[in-house]
């Protein structure tokens, strides 16, 4: 026989490592049908007909929270055979409540008192045997950590799985005890005589969801009704207070009998805590703590191992262990800035060769006298940014020394250490060496290889983060991070930990999503991973330092204002969809336990890790294979005046893109840059968002100058817009993926993508006609009237009344 | 009649009544903040909110907004 055992407990009771101590690695991690709520099945240990299902952590049973309405609704339509109710004895009190509540369900249950050891360590002392006696249930003291008794209590389980002994419940005081008799009688065979209790019990409470379940004619409720609101008249409280008082009273009474607290001065946590949110030294300690989380994650470990990744594995190839990298690195920054000096010689002097060999260089040697001078343009591969360099008859001598040195020919990888070739290196030549067809190489490499590519690049730097993450939740920092942080973020609809998806974000948008995860309440975390994307990440970078440098002569304000602009879009998005009918509804309590702080088990921690980045690969992976897939396609393929064929580089205005871009052109005008090359742009930008600049390098660059060519193309206003759209719209592939991952809904997916976009719209909007306006660039009369219209809105959507709706 | 959002940092103080309802007051309730329950208060977060108070041996963090919603003596 198949037995199913629900694991039940608070949060923080330790209910993961006792869940991973009886399951080991046998573990199947989904999600609760329709929730973003995660749902953990395992077997046990040796026991092949056991399965364990992780229930949320919670305090209660409340048909309030998603995490408790998952949890009932499973205990009472599933039925599993058995419940482990796990305790952390350290906090007995609060986490006998839920206990109380879990004995009315009519299911055989075990109870395991977690973190004995630390009980035993405080001197304080749980009378087990008494304790069982008063509940009636199987009572274990355990340490899931120390995997002490963990078997004995989930053996116990099985065992009262079969057993049919009776199963008590807390008995009430006795008036309320005559009213919930009196309710079960009205009730009577309306539910399974086992939760007979649970139900009786809830409907004194009142609970929303009961009636609707036991389908109660209008004169039973009438019956009902009276009932309790005699009771609620004698005991001057609600049904849902009397009930919540009693259970705490009768838990009370067995606390008085089983356990012994020996009064002690400050904990440990005590201590921590009068220094990590001390008034004055939380906020530094605080920006401390993500500095490092910053630094490790993003600045350096983080971003040395997605390099690699993208560069190494998935680019030109790497060293092995990086032997040789820097002598190679060196010996080609020689030689490309030899062959630039020799090139702008050589022009200057009017000599023409078809190859810079020994000859060509000695005759430009030969024909340059000690005071030519030459210049060239050097172009900065990120950003195409172009500095004009002069150069001397010495430089000519150093780079005719450099030439000579090297053999005349651009240094060779293999020469400098054990170089290892990527995997597009490797793919291409296995498939040139079977002849393979040109455009299927292409869908191959460039397709199908950088997708994957794409996917596995963000791993590296999200276990890093994770790892962290993982480690500050299971040490109780997170809580704390809340509870400092709060304050400042819940003006905009947002939780204290929204912080660090949003950090993280300034990095990469992939991992700032995939943060969010650690977020409880699901309004907050909807609305942070909606937000995240609005600030700059790193990808970014390159294309704001083109518009500035191409547009606004390198302006040193564009940068700073691309920050300003992302923060402010978090501000605004915040308190606007705070308003609107998707966050509305009475605000999340903030009623949050600040647990005790302690070690995690690196297991634990590298278990999480693991399963966050492998449900990014999972869940995110197709999505961004595909796109992919697809916007190659339509880059290099075309119809030409041979036909439809594959595209060179420089082709791309024959691109089935650029006709697509030609099309939905006319969306922009109102912004100011509805050509097909800046729509081409922004919808190569979603592969990933340097890529705009390489594209506006192809399609500006074909002539001569990118930026000489994207300065005549955009206004100051104009490219500002068209800046301000692509930082704000919809981001790159990648992070739709983890959007959609971490929403775990279609609606929502689209809900996030169409409101960055729409928002991104709107703002590039006004920036165009209000700075056209005030620069006196021509105004387009209709589209002012429009972009009035829109401030009008914003202004509106910020500063309407919030919307009362109950739940 | 005297809140829990005004009780001062370092005091203890005992809850008489809960005001308020649905979500809020039940999670209020369920974290153990009922009739008669001592309540410490031990200090408030850096920037004024929430406030921290040991109830029941263990630390519970509230926002003053929902310490409002209960009536303490």
């Amino acid at each position: 026989m198949n037995i199913r055992i629900a694991l039940a407990g608070n949060p923080n009771s330790g209910k993961t490592t006792l869940f991973n101590a009886l399951t080991g690695s046998n573990q199947f991690v989904g999600n609760w049908p329709g929730v973003t709520v995660e749902k953990k099945e395992g077997k046990l240990k040796n026991h092949d007909s056991v399965t364990i299902v992780d229930l949320p952590g919670i305090y209660s049973l409340s048909p309030y929270s998603q995490e408790e309405v998952i949890a009932r609704e499973y205990l009472v339509k599933e039925k599993p055979e058995a419940i482990l109710n796990i305790i952390d004895g350290t906090n007995l009190e609060r986490n006998l409540y839920l206990t109380t509540q879990l004995m009315e369900m009519g299911i055989p249950m075990v109870l395991a008192i977690n973190m004995s050891d630390v009980v035993r360590k405080n001197g304080d002392k749980i009378d087990t045997k008494e304790l069982s006696k008063r509940l009636g249930y199987p009572v274990f003291e355990i340490s899931a950590l120390k995997k002490e008794k963990v078997m004995e209590a989930a053996e116990a389980a099985i065992l009262a799985a079969s057993s049919s002994s009776s199963l008590p419940y807390p008995k009430f005081s006795e008036e309320i005890e005559k009213s919930l008799s009196a309710i079960s009688s009205v009730i009577k065979g309306k539910t399974e005589e086992k939760n007979e209790r649970w139900y009786t019990v809830k409907v004194l409470e009142r609970d929303s969801r009961i009636n609707e379940e036991l389908s109660l004619t209008s004169e039973e409720k009438d019956k009902v009704e009276f009932i309790i609101s005699t009771l609620e008249k004698e005991e001057d409280d609600e049904g849902e207070s009397i009930i919540t008082n009693e259970r705490y009273s009768y838990i009370a009474k067995l606390i008085e009998v089983c356990y012994r607290k020996k009064s002690s001065g400050l904990s440990t946590t005590d201590k921590i805590d009068k220094v990590v949110t001390d008034r004055w030294l939380a906020l530094p300690i605080f920006a401390l703590v993500m500095w490092l989380v910053y630094y490790v994650s993003v600045t350096t470990i983080g971003t040395f191992c997605t390099d690699f990744v993208n560069d190494g594995i998935f680019g030109d190839g790497f060293y092995f262990l990086g032997k040789g990298r820097e002598a190679y690195e060196e010996a080609a920054e020689e030689f490309t800035s030899a062959t630039d000096v020799l090139t702008a010689f050589g022009e200057e002097k009017g000599i023409e060769w078809e190859e810079l060999d020994e000859d060509t260089v000695s005759l430009i040697a030969s024909s340059v006298s000690r005071e030519d001078k030459a210049t060239y343009t050097l172009v900065d591969e990120e950003t195409l940014g172009e500095e004009e360099v002069t150069v001397d008859y010495s430089a000519l001598m150093e780079a005719v020394d450099t030439y000579e040195a090297l053999g005349y020919a651009e240094p060779d990888t293999s020469d400098y250490g054990p170089w290892v070739p990527s995997i597009p290196a490797l793919i291409s030549s296995a498939l040139e060496a079977i002849g393979c067809a040109d455009w299927l190489q292409g869908l191959i490499i460039d397709g199908i290889v950088a997708g994957v590519g794409a996917v596995l690049g963000f791993v590296p730097q999200m276990l890093v983060l994770f790892l962290f993450l993982a480690f500050l939740e299971s040490c109780g920092y997170m809580a704390r991070i809340a509870f400092v942080m709060d304050r400042i973020f819940r003006k905009f609809g947002l939780s204290g930990k929204s912080f660090i998806p949003i950090l993280i974000g300034t990095g990469c948008g992939v991992p700032g999503i995939m943060a969010s995860r650690t977020i409880e309440n699901e309004k907050d975390r909807r609305m942070t991973i909606i937000t995240t994307t609005f600030i700059p990440c790193g990808a970014k970078l390159p294309f704001i330092a083109m518009i500035a440098g191409a547009v606004f002569g390198g302006a040193s304000w564009v940068a700073p204002t691309a920050y300003f602009l992302g923060m402010a879009a978090i501000i605004t998005s915040g308190i606007i969809l705070k308003k609107t009918k998707l966050f509305s509804g009475d605000p999340s309590p903030f009623v949050m336990e600040l647990p005790d702080y302690h070690w995690p088990t690196v297991s634990n921690v590298l278990r999480s890790m693991w399963e966050r980045g492998w449900s990014f690969i999972k869940k995110a992976g197709t999505i961004i294979l595909l796109s992919t897939v697809v916007i190659w396609f339509t880059t290099f393929f075309g119809f030409t005046e041979e036909g439809f064929r594959m595209l060179g580089e420089d082709e791309i205005g024959l691109s089935i893109l650029a006709q697509i871009g030609s099309l939905i052109a006319w969306i922009f005008y109102p912004l100011g840059w509805g050509t097909w090359q800046a729509t081409v742009a922004s919808i190569i930008g979603l592969v990933a968002k340097e890529n705009i600049v390489g594209t506006l390098g192809i399609i500006y660059g074909a002539t001569g100058s990118a930026y000489a060519g994207i300065a005549e193309a955009f206004t100051s206003v104009t490219g500002f817009s068209f800046l301000t759209f692509n930082l704000l719209c919809a981001p790159c592939f990648a992070a739709i993926g983890a959007i959609k991952r971490e929403m775990n809904s279609g609606k929502w997916t689209w809900i996030a993508i169409g409101y960055q976009c729409i928002f991104a719209y709107l703002t590039a909007l006004v920036f165009t006609q209000v700075g056209n306006l005030i620069c006196g660039f021509g105004i387009n009369i209709f589209f002012l009237i429009v972009a009035v219209a829109v401030i009008a809105l914003f202004i509106y959507l910020l500063f309407r009344r919030e919307r009362k709706v109950a739940l | 009649m005297k809140t829990l959002k005004e009780a001062k940092i370092g005091e203890t103080v005992t809850v008489v009544k809960l005001t308020g309802e649905g979500p809020v007051k039940r999670r209020i309730m369920d974290m153990g903040l009922t009739k008669g329950t001592l309540v410490h208060v031990k200090k408030s977060a850096p920037l004024g909110d929430p406030i921290e108070l040991t109830v029941r041996g263990y630390e519970l963090s509230i926002r003053k907004a929902e310490a409002e919603n209960v009536i303490v003596e």
